[in-house]
């Protein structure tokens, strides 16, 4: 058994989860501007590119941005497994996955090939960094409890999720042929449904207990239904792939149990959350419920999408895409955002404290006032998306403009976190002892 | 059987329902009653402090032959609790409910990751070395005061 398991040097430095969330924002940010810039357009047809383009800004990166920097933080800590060489891993997976969403979105929305090309290849390679640098880590965890199983089975949906995205990419860059037409459906769906649910769900088996201080979750949910999901998902694609993309009745059943497994989690989430033990207004667990309802609406939305026959609006799959990308992990992130900055930020510093001097609370970091008025902003904007989604004529700007006022509202809050870190930084280092300890 | 693990797993959660207790009382600014609540939460946790520093972390310790490896570094993280409940109490006299809750927001992410890891490896490795005098340990445990 790996005794060193519990040091604490294993926490990696504070600049690598740190700059994958500060950098997160600013990607929110520019899918604002892309909805500014190109209007109805955007919402209008799944498949444009000025959608793409927005939806690639938002899911690489914000999501996986922050998802990928609090794995990094969270795998040494909780499952006593350093991640290999933190920091060029860090390194390696921002530029990559940074620079590569930048150039998809600017190869999509100026129609310039030669970007999507470069951008997919820096998507590959970035990821890549991470998925290996994770598995290591993964493989050398000392306990292999259904959380570490949930992550192994994300990050290797992230794998597949990057390779059809591969595929994808040397469609739209090169004009190579797709090997079958069903990887159009499979990209999307092993990102949303395997990566990030599956993701959401492992980590939230843990967290939502402990933080929130509800009732455990079943047992059998936490045991079953993340391998469940993944065996319903790996089903669901043999079936679209045989198929050549076309939605047969067993695809469709699939889809259905996926989407019932998701609502399932939803609700019972929130079931849980109505007998917390804590009941102080929390930022967190109101983002959580924002979360967990768009995720439940998500969910019944695209089970019977799929189980309707004949094709639907196409305005009904842009306002599930919102739904469980911005309502659902979207809202998740940033509620776990202003639990983990802030607390690293204490943590970082009281460890640097000498005897009686003491670092600054998590709330004199970051006050709950910003959290809520940046929560308030976030719902407003998710509100606007969803309308705009339905009617996006009329609501396409004010949405674009609700969501810039979100993510700058979070980077303010990010920097607030950094700013206290960096001046209580002075102080410590200032009133302690010459030695170190 | 009940393991040792279990044991203190369940003791974990004893001193959550103390804490959550006590932070709610200072949130509905109930002094009288977060005194107590408050009171009886620092006991549960210096009582988990010591069944874990002066009983089953020296045993782990003597069996296994090392004290610097994971049990050091839960008795750090011990201590930067004990730094924060003592602040806890101070604002707690001092009536300061926005400290207090600024301080217990940040004890309970200290507390629950330090107990995640207690519950996920140590505790494992306490129950495979200290395994086979379970139910002797677990006497002694509940008499530690």
């Amino acid at each position: 058994m790996n005794q060193a398991g519990l040091q604490l040097e294993q926490a990696p430095p504070l600049s690598v989860p740190f700059r994958f969330f500060l950098l997160a924002p600013v990607f929110l940010l520019l899918a604002a501007a892309a909805l500014l810039w190109r209007g109805p357009e955007a919402l209008v047809a799944r498949l444009s590119p000025a959608a793409i383009a927005v939806a690639h800004l938002v899911t690489l990166g914000f999501m996986a941005m922050v998802m990928m920097g609090a794995m990094m933080q969270m795998l040494p800590v909780l499952q006593g497994s350093p991640v290999p060489r933190p920091r060029e891993t860090a390194a390696v997976t921002c530029a990559g996955v940074g620079l590569g969403t930048l150039a998809l979105a600017a190869g999509f929305l100026f129609g310039e090939r030669w970007l999507l090309n470069a951008g997919g290849l820096a998507l590959a390679a970035g990821f890549l960094a991470f998925v290996a640098a994770v598995l290591v880590c993964l493989a050398g965890a000392p306990s292999q409890n259904h959380t570490v199983r949930a992550m192994w089975l994300a990050v290797l949906s992230l794998l597949v999720t990057v390779l059809f995205g591969v595929m994808l990419a040397t469609l739209f860059g090169w004009g190579i042929a797709l090997p079958n037409s069903s990887v159009h459906s499979l990209h999307p769906g092993w990102g949303l449904l395997g990566w990030t649910g599956l993701l959401v769900v492992g980590v939230g088996f843990e967290l939502v207990p402990m933080f929130q201080m509800t009732p455990h979750y079943p047992k059998p949910m936490t045991r079953y239904l993340v391998p469940a999901i993944l065996a319903l998902l790996a089903l669901w694609s043999a079936a679209l792939w045989f198929d050549e993309g076309r939605w047969g009745a067993f695809a469709v059943a699939c889809a259905v149990m996926m989407a019932a497994a998701y609502a399932l989690f939803a609700v019972v989430t929130m079931a849980l959350q109505q007998r917390r033990r804590r009941r102080l207004p929390d930022v967190t667990l109101d983002f959580w419920r924002v979360g967990m309802g768009s995720l439940l609406a998500a969910s019944l939305a695209w089970g019977v999408r799929v189980a309707w026959p004949g094709p639907g609006p196409e305005s009904i799959d842009i306002l599930i895409g919102v739904l469980a990308t911005f309502g659902f992990a979207g809202s998740v992130i940033s509620g776990m955002l202003y639990k983990i900055m802030p607390f690293l930020a204490w943590f970082h510093l009281q460890a640097m404290c000498g005897p009686g001097v003491r670092a600054p609370n998590m709330k004199k970091i970051l006050p709950d006032a910003r959290q809520r008025l940046q929560f308030r902003s976030q719902v407003l904007a998710l509100v606007l998306l969803c309308a705009a989604a339905l009617w996006p004529g009329t609501f396409v700007y004010p949405a674009a403009l609700a969501l810039a006022a979100a993510a700058v509202l979070l980077e303010i809050n990010m920097l607030i976190v950094v700013r206290a870190y960096r001046d209580n930084l002075r102080q410590v280092s200032d009133a302690r002892p010459g030695s170190p300890s | 059987m009940t393991g040792i693990g279990d044991y203190m797993i369940n003791h974990h959660k004893q001193c959550d329902e103390v804490f959550a207790r006590a932070e709610q009382a200072v949130g509905a600014a109930d002094w009288q009653r977060a005194q107590a609540e408050f009171e009886a939460f620092a006991h549960q946790m210096d009582r988990h402090f010591d069944m874990e520093e002066n009983l089953l972390f020296p045993e782990f310790e003597e069996k296994t032959g090392h004290a610097g490896g994971p049990t050091q570094v839960m008795r750090m993280e011990h201590d930067q609790m004990r730094v924060v409940i003592h602040d806890m109490r101070s604002a707690l006299e001092a009536k300061d409910a926005e400290q207090y809750l600024g301080l217990s927001e940040t004890f309970l992410v200290l507390m629950q990751q330090h107990n995640y890891k207690e519950e996920g490896i140590l505790y494992n490795m306490i129950d495979q070395v200290l395994g086979d005098q379970g139910e002797k340990l677990i006497a002694r445990l509940d008499s530690v005061a």
